[in-house]
């Protein structure tokens, strides 16, 4: 039976793991991901998961093995966080580019310098051009949720892509919280086994990873472009039919009371959830405000954004990293040029803020929004503006 | 009395060792088994043991929580080693109608008289019924069930699945704790 339990979300997270009965982990600890992966090791250890668990020395060396593991079709698990995944950058690319479908969970923090152990989206965006499917969680729920379906979707043959699932350091990771935690039969039937296509085999050896000389780069960064654009066909099937399963559906982007408004705010990760409290509140004044919680990164869902925000006058967008030199957050600047081409579109304001672990309250939030009205209506020559920085 | 129905706020001070993070999940998950909505977790960041450590709850009977951030404002306030009353500001924020719960050998005039504290006090010596009941002076469970005396915001027995999921063969002994302190909790009304 489903069961409702208090739980830490790293656990759940490493739960779901387990209920995709993964065959091999191999990850390097890191604040704040470390309680995923020492958990794992212990159902490894005590025989609770049968799986391979290998200790690396480095989290270049856990992607590395990662690609290894895929390759001969195991279905392969890891997880990091900022440094860590800076570490393992080059190798992140090999995963996409020879189509090998890891899952990675990645409990997003800041990266230095300064140190930073706390919560921001720098890690994400610096991957953002990895090839990977790239999925923001907002709640423990959506982390564990999302963990399936990552599995489900990397692993489909018309995907074959590597899969992230971003969940914001501290404020999910270790939040003891509510979650269902579902059962192995219905995860069995959610999740097929992995059948990678042509594995490694010493009986019937294939040649993975050639070199690809300038007559043949550009198709297959072509076709690696055409798959993970197509890949969201793939995504929206899991997500319906995990929905029809669990009785939890989700979608690119979240539309938070989005009927009729005519200012929305854009928001990733678990700040969503204190920005619909902010919407709430500006709802119950009189406010036509609406909140874009924005799941899917990679594949970017043009479409459904341009649809989404079709009918308002100002769309501001909050980001929790920083193009430095550029035109701010990374989001904002995607969004705004995704909308560029449109005849009838809002009014674009980025904001950029909560870095290095740096909470945005529900009044903080109403700010943004009632700030970004205002910038709209007056215009401004900034790009972007930086949210209670001190100055 | 303090309100227990809607969102109640819960910031428990201790030190790095003592079980304030552990008293906080533990309190949550007899919450969450409870069908509310609840949630823990700690100050985020390096800690150390023996340094002074802050964790947190909400417990909400109707609504999902969607605010995670620190608790500024709490409705109770729990502080595990009554020496931290001088070195950190534990009622900052404390609501008005809100309680204190501290560990103490000394009575509430005697704290109020020390500390001039405006807000209702509830003291129990939980270092002494841990040392009776556990035989070291853990007292984070026990502090369990002088908060809930002074605040029932989960019921007692809800405690005892969680308390026996996490202590396993220690779990009876951690059971006896926290009712003892329960029973020797004395709550004293906010001072005019």
């Amino acid at each position: 039976m489903t069961q409702r339990v208090g739980i830490e979300v790293s656990r759940a997270v490493a739960i779901a793991a387990k209920l995709a009965n993964v065959d091999v982990v191999a990850a390097y600890p890191i604040t704040p991901q470390t309680h995923i992966v020492e958990d794992l090791s212990e159902m490894v250890a005590s025989g609770e998961l049968d799986a391979s668990y290998i200790p690396v020395e480095s989290e270049h060396s856990a992607m590395s093995s990662c690609l290894g593991s895929v390759a001969v079709g195991a279905r392969t698990f890891t997880a990091t966080s900022s440094q860590g995944m800076e570490l393992m950058h080059e190798v992140l690319y090999v995963a996409s580019g020879m189509r090998l479908p890891v899952v990675m969970a990645v409990a997003n923090r800041a990266l230095s310098a300064p140190i930073s152990i706390w919560g921001d989206h720098s890690d994400v965006m610096s991957v953002r051009d990895t090839g990977w499917i790239q999925i923001f969680v907002t709640n423990g729920q959506e982390a564990f949720d999302n963990i399936l379906c990552a599995f489900r979707i990397g692993e489909d043959r018309r995907a074959l892509l590597p899969v992230m699932i971003h969940l914001d350091g501290f404020q999910l990771t270790h939040v003891i919280e509510p979650i269902y935690l579902e059962e192995q039969g219905d995860v069995d039937r959610f999740l097929p086994r992995f059948e990678y296509p042509l594995p490694l085999d010493p009986d019937k050896p294939v040649t993975m990873g050639a070199f690809g000389p300038p007559d043949i780069y550009t198709e297959v960064k072509k076709a690696q472009d055409v798959v993970l654009t197509s890949s969201k066909e793939v995504i929206l099937e899991a997500w319906k039919e995990f929905g029809d399963i669990f009785g939890r559906y989700y979608s690119p982007i979240q539309c938070y009371r989005c009927e009729g408004a005519k200012v929305l705010l854009m928001t990733m990760g678990s700040f969503s959830e204190t920005a619909m409290s902010a919407v709430d509140a500006m709802r119950d004044d009189g406010h036509a405000v609406g909140l874009l919680n924005l799941r899917l990164w990679r594949p970017f869902p043009f479409a459904e954004i341009r649809q989404a925000v079709k009918d308002a006058d100002v769309l501001v967008v909050f980001d929790r990293a920083l193009s430095f030199g550029g035109p701010g957050g990374p989001v904002c600047s995607e969004v705004r040029s995704a909308l560029y081409s449109l005849d009838k579109r809002p009014k674009v304001v980025g904001f950029v803020g909560g870095l290095g672990g740096r909470v945005v309250s529900i009044a903080g939030f109403r700010e943004i929004i009632e700030r970004g009205t205002r910038i709209a209506s007056e215009g401004t020559e900034q790009e972007f503006e930086m949210f209670g920085v001190r100055e | 009395m303090t309100n227990t129905a809607g969102l109640v706020e819960i910031r428990w001070h201790g030190r790095g060792g003592q079980g304030a993070v552990t008293s906080a999940e533990l309190l949550a998950q007899a919450a969450i088994n409870e069908g509310k909505y609840a949630q823990a977790f700690p100050a985020f960041g390096a800690e150390r043991r023996g340094a002074p450590v802050v964790a947190f709850v909400r417990i909400d009977s109707d609504n999902p929580i969607r605010v995670r951030a620190e608790i500024d404002e709490p409705d109770v306030v729990v502080v595990l080693a009554s020496d931290l009353l001088r070195v950190v500001n534990v009622s900052s924020g404390l609501k008005a109608d809100g309680i204190l719960v501290i560990n103490t050998p000394k009575t509430a005039d005697e704290i109020i008289k020390e500390f001039h504290y405006k807000w209702a006090l509830a003291t129990v010596d939980a270092t002494r019924i841990a040392r009776e009941t556990l035989g070291v002076p853990i007292v984070n469970t026990a502090m369990v069930g002088a908060l809930l005396k002074a605040a029932e915001v989960t019921k007692l027995d809800s405690l005892i699945e969680p308390l026996k999921h996490r202590f396993g063969r220690l779990a009876d002994k951690n059971i006896n704790a926290m009712q003892k302190a329960y029973e020797g909790t004395t709550v004293r009304g906010k001072s005019n």
